[in-house]
């Protein structure tokens, strides 16, 4: 799960500037291709949380910028199909493990070579440092010298074969390994980076198309890219450079897009989701994004156990919840109800695959039969309560949501705002939360199996939701293991069926990217991960 | 006199102490385990949440961490953010930008709050007095989110005189804005104190007696009136500068000002004790220091009062 | 203090400490009983229009807090709803099915429109009152206790005891309240209400009453009757209780009137921030204001009208703080 700016950044109120830069530059950055363009595209963004250290990255900040530093095995296209990268292949014949080759001469914007051990020593380095944010993607993913981890210092089953090969082991047999090698925590680090790490993420040396530009990264200001002219992969600059500015609100940077002061805004302010189409006319985007938006109940909640009890209440609050009319007239359209544990643009999404999905429809008759039944097993008392972050412009949906509930089954509900995040999720964490929460899963790698894997599976790391069922837990293994694409969809579609029985949580809606572009910019696209593919814009 | 500044200037000491301890109290009171919140929705392993307590010593009691965080800023090292990054550095960025703001901010109540005030006292009871007077109450009748986006609107976005929001590098044109409103929020003070000590100068037999040598009242009210009538203001300007350097969070916020107080709320909402700690410390010594100050000004301005030992 | 009464000026044995018109509080009346300060005062207010205004509005708000059910039957909180999706909500509105509730414009029975929860703004109004009213009411009275007992403490005893709270005084007041809000709110998540949020405005409030209260004290310290109450044997606290205190409370009154304003404006702000009254529970003009930003644009209703009663409740209480300020103050009067 990446941190979404919107989750962490304060909502109303935070910090920023925003250096000055003209909107062209003449560094033209060594661009090979005829078509690439010499401005500087100016991209609003907010100050990352931590060092740009792969490992330790894991918010949509830190990320983009990496992502454009450096080159994983693979990287993904706008509609979540991926290619290779820095790979030259990944192979398996049993899906355990697997062999990576890597592309002859390649180099880090330090001229050092980028090869097998470039990536076997960053994810050595990462995964045995459980200070990093990431390094559960290697405990999770990659099977452990010896078996599994034993929290110390055990190494990854990693070997390196020659200069641009080497072998991974798999904790299990998994056939979609490829897709996940394009996150962030997969990237290779030059040599450099382990004499002094703390400087490294200060000064990123990378193996992508861009790198570090001379102002480097002013903190609270912005952060500078030029094209990185060693990099000869398939995503080469198509720009003279980008320019990430800092802004504290989304109301800030969208001032400034209309003034064209910035030339990309990834997320429009909730006020302007009614008029920015108008504003911006055929530079708004709008389209479906991998972002999961659910709430969850924990089972110590009274009545919402997985029993009869528990599933009556679980499915009547979910067909109380009116979600097409919350999403047209709350979000104004900009995000679409839910009709599976996924999202759209997620490889395999088919709600006709899906049995039970009905539980989502609105249906005041059937939400209060469901109730009443619940209440015949044990009466009701109390108030139904939805917990949430304050400072995550979550408040409208969840008191949109809780009404809903409130009109349909008669009931007390109301939204219950937690100060600040840290205060929700340890709570949460803790299961002392006496409340349902809102949870939210924005996409690592196109693939259902993250979602899936990461909140369903029994003991998984962010089941939130102590959820438990051997026959979920079964088809979902069957589907990681499946070789073919098509049979591992189906067997996470058929998967859904028991998430819909027992609701452990209750989706809600898919987001949208909601962005807009200067009038400066061309060739401005929006990956399936909601991120503007910066190195394809024009500029000047 | 250097008495007076000698002791008070101790008495900084164990105020330091005592703010660098009363805010880390409260910050360890908030509850919520900051390490959570770097997983966003994600759960991190007990593991992880064990080895980044320790990392930021949030695995140790109370006492300890006080003063663990107190050896290093008795070392001049405010210490380090949860991110990484240096206080001092973030300091130093945004410090400047308030101080800045809080200048221009005064600046305007100085030339607007007291002309009018003094327009108003030259003239108590006509129209300009009396309008002047409602208009200031209204502004501070309403809080300041709403005056400042009202502002923001009527004045950044339909009559576009001023950027919405502060550009690259705050210049002083973008930092206006953001200072009428502030300078909005005392302004009524500003009139009133103004109109009431011209008033009552006004009444002085020296006035009098300027204007019974034949002065003009182009010269009587500049040098005898006004000069006579800073004394309550200036004092009350030098207290407003105070509060302002201290940073205007909503204001900040609002026109993406880089300033401290929205620095210390993105802190607040990370739970970064070492940030969080530092930040108001040093806001409340430059706080005290600016009281010394405004002390020592009323000596100056009014000779009536003296300095005990 | 008109000048046709005799005053008769108790001797001072030491030097005065006001020589302007502040000296005439100490100044002793031999012919008219009735007359003192307060009573002053009052004889001064009634012939104020500002004065009449003011108690008037107050007077209403409050009548609006304690009988919200006088002014609308529309529940400010229940049957919100979006949009009109059936029959019955179709008749119950008047609208045709399929409109927006949401941000809509007044209709019959709902002469203010509509949140964008598709709340009734004037009954949220109505109901919202006794929130921002108590919230006020409490600060001020928790904000001048304390400040009343520090200053006093302060003030009186002088020396350390003078100085440690002064200087306690100079760290809470530098502290900023969007620290101490977050701080109390959290502490209390789970029974957020009212003294709650009183307590996170006003707990860090009280240095500017005190430093006011300990410079009145100051001067009321050396005047002769205190000097004199001491003199024949009263203790210490005794004398402050019975002779300082009254005679130094007039500047806390007028400092209150604006401080319960601004309470009141405070709250609202800290909705904005996100850390206030949970906006479900309680019905609050700053929480509809804060929630109502989103609808700048499209429904600026929505944010004006409870903005609107937030400010003639605040300027109600400013104008009678001026009114009574002017009354209270014989310097101020004496140069209108």
């Amino acid at each position: 799960m990446r941190i979404s700016r919107i989750a962490a950044a304060a909502g109303g109120v935070a910090v920023a500037a925003a250096l000055v830069l003209s909107g062209c530059s003449s560094d033209n950055g060594g661009n090979g291709g005829g078509s690439a363009s010499s401005g500087v595209v100016n991209v609003a963004w907010s100050e990352p949380e931590n060092p740009l250290i792969p490992a330790n990255t894991n918010e949509v900040n830190g990320g983009q910028v990496l992502n454009n530093m450096f080159a994983g095995l693979v990287y993904y296209k706008a509609d979540g199909s991926w290619d290779y990268d820095a790979a030259e292949s990944i192979e398996s014949e049993d899906y355990k493990t697997w062999t990576v080759k890597l592309k002859a001469d390649q180099k880090f914007s330090d001229g050092t070579p980028v090869n097998a051990e470039s990536f076997v020593n960053a994810w050595q380095w990462a995964a045995a440092d459980p200070e990093l944010l990431n390094q559960w993607w290697f405990i999770d993913a990659i099977a452990f010298e010896g078996g599994t981890y034993d929290g110390g210092e055990n190494t990854l089953a990693l070997e390196v074969i020659d200069e641009t090969t080497f072998t991974v082991e798999l904790a299990e047999p998994r056939a979609d390994f490829p897709v996940a090698l394009g996150y962030t925590v997969f990237f290779p680090l030059p040599e450099v980076f382990f004499e002094d790490p703390e400087a490294f993420g200060e000064a990123p040396i990378g193996n992508g198309p861009y790198k570090l530009g001379e102002d480097g990264w002013v903190h609270g200001e912005s952060l500078h890219l030029v094209p990185n002219e060693t990099y000869n992969g398939p995503r080469k600059a198509q720009n003279g450079g980008l320019n990430f500015k800092v802004y504290a609100t989304l109301d800030a940077a969208y001032a400034d897009l209309l003034s064209d002061n910035v030339d990309i805004v990834d997320s429009v302010p909730t006020s302007a989701l009614a008029t920015f189409k108008d504003d911006l006319g055929d530079r708004a985007v709008e389209q479906a994004s991998a972002v999961f938006q659910s709430f969850t109940i924990q089972p110590t909640l009274e009545g919402f156990a997985y029993d009869e009890e528990g599933k009556l209440r679980r499915a009547a609050i979910s067909h109380a919840i009116n979600r097409a009319e919350i999403t047209e007239v709350i979000f104004q359209g900009t995000r679409t109800p839910a009709e599976d544990f996924t999202s759209p643009v997620i490889a395999g999404f088919d709600p006709e695959a899906v049995e039970g999905s009905e539980v989502m429809e609105f249906d005041p008759e059937k939400a209060k039969e469901l109730w009443a039944q619940a209440d015949a097993i044990r009466p009701w008392s109390g108030t139904f309560q939805l917990a949430y972050n304050a400072d995550g412009g979550h408040q409208e949906w969840v008191d949109a949501t809780v009404n809903s509930i409130k009109n349909v089954l008669g009931i007390d509900a109301v939204g219950l705002p937690y100060p600040d995040f840290a205060g929700l999720r340890t709570e949460v964490n803790d299961r002392t939360i006496k409340s349902a929460f809102r949870t939210g899963w924005q996409f690592d790698f196109p693939s259902a199996a993250n979602i899936l894997g990461a909140l369903y599976v029994t003991g998984s790391g962010s089941n939130d939701a102590d959820y438990s069922n051997p026959e979920f837990d079964k088809l979902f293994r069957a589907g990681l293991a499946a070789i073919d694409q098509d049979e591992q969809s189906d067997l996470f579609n058929q998967s859904q069926k028991y998430l819909f029985e027992d609701l452990p949580a209750i989706p809600l809606w898919y987001g949208s990217v909601t962005a807009g572009y200067s009038t400066l910019v061309d060739n401005v696209e929006f990956g399936w991960d909601s991120w503007p593919i910066l190195h394809e814009i024009t500029k000047g | 006199m250097i008495w007076y500044i000698v002791r008070r200037l101790l008495q900084g000491i164990p105020v330091f102490f005592g703010s660098t301890f009363i805010i880390f109290t409260m910050v360890f009171a908030m509850p919520g385990n900051p390490v959570l919140r770097m997983f966003g929705d994600r759960t991190p392993s007990p593991q992880q949440i064990a080895a980044l307590e320790e990392k930021f010593h949030l695995d140790q009691p109370f006492l300890s961490r006080y003063f663990l965080y107190l050896g290093d800023v008795l070392q001049g090292d405010l210490g380090t953010t949860y991110a990484g990054q240096s206080v001092n550095e973030i300091l130093a960025r945004t410090f400047p930008t308030t101080l800045r703001l809080a200048l221009l901010a005064v600046l305007i109540q100085l030339i607007i709050g007291v002309l009018a005030g003094l327009i108003s006292g030259l003239r108590k009871g006509g129209i300009f007095d009396n309008a002047t007077l409602l208009i200031t109450l209204v502004i501070i009748s309403m809080p300041v989110f709403v005056f400042a986006f009202v502002a923001q609107w009527i004045f950044g976005i339909n009559l576009g005189w001023f950027r919405p929001t502060v550009g690259a590098g705050a210049p002083w044109s973008d930092l206006i804005l953001p200072a009428i409103v502030l300078a909005g929020l005392n302004m009524a003070y500003v009139v009133r104190l103004t109109r009431a000590s011209v008033i009552e100068t006004n009444q002085n037999d020296f006035v009098r007696m300027a204007y019974g040598k034949g002065l003009s009242r182009g010269r009587v009210i500049p040098v005898h009136v006004l000069r006579n009538s800073m004394i309550p203001v200036t004092t009350n300007l030098a207290a407003d500068f105070g509060i302002l350097i201290v940073g205007a969070t909503v204001t900040e916020g609002i026109f993406n000002v880089p300033g401290v107080g929205n620095e210390l709320f993105k802190a607040i909402n990370r739970h970064d004790t070492p940030e969080i700690v530092s930040i108001v410390t040093i806001l409340v010594i430059v706080y005290v220091l600016v009281n010394i100050a405004i002390d020592l000004l009323y000596g100056v301005l009014d000779p009536r009062i003296r300095y005990v030992k | 203090m008109s000048s046709k009464n005799p005053v008769r000026t108790a001797p001072h044995f030491v030097a005065e400490v006001d020589e302007g018109g502040l000296g005439a509080v100490d100044a002793v009346r031999v012919s008219d009983r009735k007359s003192n300060l307060w009573l002053d005062a009052w004889r001064d207010l009634r012939s104020r229009w500002m004065f009449w205004v003011s108690a008037v509005v107050i007077a209403f708000i409050v009548f609006v807090a304690f009988f919200p059910g006088v002014f609308t039957d529309v529940p400010p909180n229940s049957n919100c709803i979006l949009s009109i999706q059936n029959e019955q909500q179709a008749e119950e509105f008047g609208l045709p099915i399929g409109t927006r509730v949401s941000d809509h414009g007044p209709i019959p029975g709902h002469p203010l429109g509509f949140t964008k929860q598709g709340c009734d703004v004037f009954s949220r109004i109505v109901h919202g009152t006794s929130t921002s009213l108590s919230v006020g009411v409490i600060v001020t009275v928790l904000v001048a206790f304390m400040g009343i007992v520090i200053g006093a403490f302060a003030g009186y005893f002088g020396g350390w005891i003078d100085s440690l709270l002064m200087r306690l005084g100079d760290i809470f007041f530098a502290i900023p309240y969007i620290l101490a809000a977050v701080v109390i709110m959290s502490m209390f998540l789970h029974d957020r209400n009212i003294w709650v949020i009183s307590l996170a405005i006003g707990f860090f409030s009280w240095p500017s009453t005190a430093r006011i209260l300990r410079s009145e004290v100051l001067r009321v310290r050396n005047l002769d009757y205190v000097m004199a109450s001491e003199a024949i044997g009263l203790s210490k606290v005794r004398t402050m209780f019975t002779h300082v205190l009254p005679n130094s409370i007039a500047p806390v009154i007028i400092i209150s009137t604006v401080g319960l304003a601004g309470a009141i404006t405070a709250e609202a702000t800290l909705s904005f921030l996100g850390v206030g009254l949970p906006n479900n529970l309680f019905m609050s003009w700053g929480n509809d204001i804060s929630a109502a930003q989103t609808s700048l644009r499209t429904a600026p209703f929505t944010l004006i009208y409870p903005s609107i009663a937030l400010s003639i409740t605040v300027l109600a209480f400013i104008m009678l703080g001026e009114t009574v300020r002017d009354a209270l103050d014989p310097k101020a009067r004496a140069t209108r």
